[in-house]
């Protein structure tokens, strides 16, 4: 079957008057229909670059990237991008948040409103639908910012570093949520993040990047032997401390050679 | 939810207190407020009267109310509040509406904001009054010369501060926008513009006050009505009471056209 995104060799260099600086090079994966793969990697390893690429945000400097079978710059629709914070707009009530999508597209018909209605009330944002973001807590207001990405049905999710800006106690909840919704809809979804547990317990695969130039270094098929899976319960599953140190190991082997 | 009490419920004896203490403190601060300006009246009308200042040069309340009622009487005064405020509010539209079509532009194109940069800071430090002589020179001695003038006092820093206000939108709600499929128009109208309101009112309501003082300054110079005139005229011919009435009659011009953008502001505000 053909992957939902296909990468290969993909590299990318940023220019600044003071120089070049390789960002990513030679990246390669795919991602298959309904698959959650999570990206981690030392800081300024090119994890946002890399999703800014998928994106069509950034030309593609060489590789190419397919979603579908098609080149990703082509079908810029047909991707979700999920932010560090969830940048409601304040000005706007949350049901005219959740439309702006659709609204931009013109597609704002009266399928989609019934559409968005059943989503704020599958989520239980329905009766602040007239609300404004101030209104709302941190996690509801990330779910807000979750159905404005998928009330336009995108084949592929991307999520980057999505509940970094949420406090701690805050932060496994929303995730918790954010994961159980996404597994529940099959979304394809890829998860950018440093924190290593939050990788592994949300994914099905987690992907290593060295740090710059963003080297793919390893794969890891996370498989738990734990029953009714959520983000929540995967950190109990016994597995769990182990791909947590192997991938901690691979990250820190990796920023060391550099400094050395 | 907050634990903060709303106004329906019961209140506790303390709070009760609190708020009382409250109402207290403001009426105080009126009560000191009136008894200035009462004393400050009363102190200027008798002095004046005993003759210890001068009233042709320093004046008195009652010959500025006399001089009031009749300039009321004969219509000239409502005549020069009205060119006055009249040419402040040309200019002042203009000076709005072109500083945020300028600034448009200028986030628009990011070169040519570059380009224009060094243009606008020097004329925006420029002291305009330094302008209004060859204004005069250009545009004739009337009411073009006066508008011009408020407009120059106000329209530099009224772009920068609104173009300023434009480029400090958070750079992540427009790739937001750009992840939802939308155009850069789109980011201008669905973000620039509604994020930069709060910002644009504060401009206009320092604009309106300087576009006072440009108008004023125009008419020191070019008018033959206006209260910029009458002052002027006045202290040429020792007319003390014209020039103060004028300066008074600007303080309540200047503060009805600062609440009333305040008021505005206020509605705004969701």
């Amino acid at each position: 079957m053909q992957p939902m995104l296909d990468l290969s060799h993909v590299g990318y260099t940023y220019h600044t008057t003071a120089g070049e600086t390789i960002a990513l090079e030679d990246i390669s994966f795919t991602v298959e229909k309904g698959e959650f793969v999570a990206i981690v990697g030392p800081s300024g390893c090119g994890k946002s670059t890399l999703l800014n690429i998928i994106t069509g945000l950034l030309p593609l400097d060489t590789g190419s990237c397919l979603i579908e079978g098609v080149p990703s710059h082509q079908k810029k629709n047909s991707i979700g991008y999920m932010l560090q914070k969830d940048h409601l707009l304040e000005w706007r009530s949350i049901y005219r948040n959740l439309t702006l999508g659709l609204e931009i597209q013109k597609q704002l018909t009266e399928d989609a409103k019934i559409r968005i209605s059943n989503m704020l009330r599958d989520y239980g944002l329905y009766e602040f639908r007239n609300s404004y973001p101030r209104e709302l807590s941190g996690g509801m207001r990330q779910r807000a910012a979750l159905i404005r990405t998928l009330a336009l049905s995108p084949s592929i999710l991307l999520l980057d570093e999505p509940f970094s800006a949420l406090d701690s106690q805050t932060r496994l909840n929303v995730a918790d949520d954010i994961g159980s919704i996404i597994k529940r809809q099959g979304i394809t979804a890829i998860l950018v993040t440093h924190d290593l547990e939050e990788a592994i317990s949300m994914s099905d695969r987690v992907l290593v990047l060295s740090a710059r130039p963003g080297r793919l270094i390893a794969s890891h098929k996370i498989r738990l032997s734990i029953t009714d899976r959520t983000p929540r319960s995967s950190r109990n599953a016994p597995e769990f401390r182990d791909y947590f140190n192997e991938i901690w190991e691979e990250i820190n082997d990796v920023s060391h050679e550099d400094q050395e | 939810m907050s634990a903060t009490k709303t106004r329906n419920e019961t209140i506790s004896a303390s709070h009760a207190a609190f708020l009382r203490k409250q109402k207290l403190d403001k009426l105080q601060i009126r009560l000191f407020q009136w008894m200035i300006f009462v004393l400050f009246l009363v102190a200027w009308e008798v002095t004046a009267d005993l003759h210890i200042i001068n009233s042709f040069i320093f004046c008195s309340p009652s010959i500025l109310a006399s001089c009031f009622l009749e300039m009321l009487e004969n219509g000239s005064l409502f005549q020069h509040i009205g060119i006055t405020m009249l040419e402040t509010l040309a200019g002042f539209t203009i000076v709005i509406i072109g500083s945020i079509l300028i600034a448009i532009l200028l986030w628009w194109n990011p070169k040519l904001s570059r380009i224009l940069e060094p243009y606008m800071v020097v004329l925006n430090s420029l002291p305009k009054s330094a302008l209004a002589p060859i204004l005069i020179v250009w545009l004739g001695a009337n009411y073009k010369t006066i508008i011009v003038c408020a407009i120059s006092v106000a329209v530099f820093g009224s772009i920068l501060n609104i173009y300023t206000g434009f480029v400090t939108v958070e750079a992540d709600k427009l790739k937001l926008i750009k992840t939802l499929g939308g155009s850069r128009l789109d980011c201008l109208r669905l973000v620039v513009i509604p994020a930069s309101m709060e910002n644009i009112l504060s401009v206009m309501k320092v604009n309106i006050g300087l576009c006072l003082v440009g108008v004023i300054i125009g008419e020191f110079l070019a008018a033959r009505s206006g209260l910029g005139y009458l002052i002027i005229y006045g202290s040429q011919v020792f007319k003390m009471d014209w020039v103060l009435l004028s300066i008074i009659l600007l303080c309540i011009i200047a503060m009805l056209l600062y609440t009333g953008l305040q008021r505005i502001e206020r509605m705004w505000k969701y």
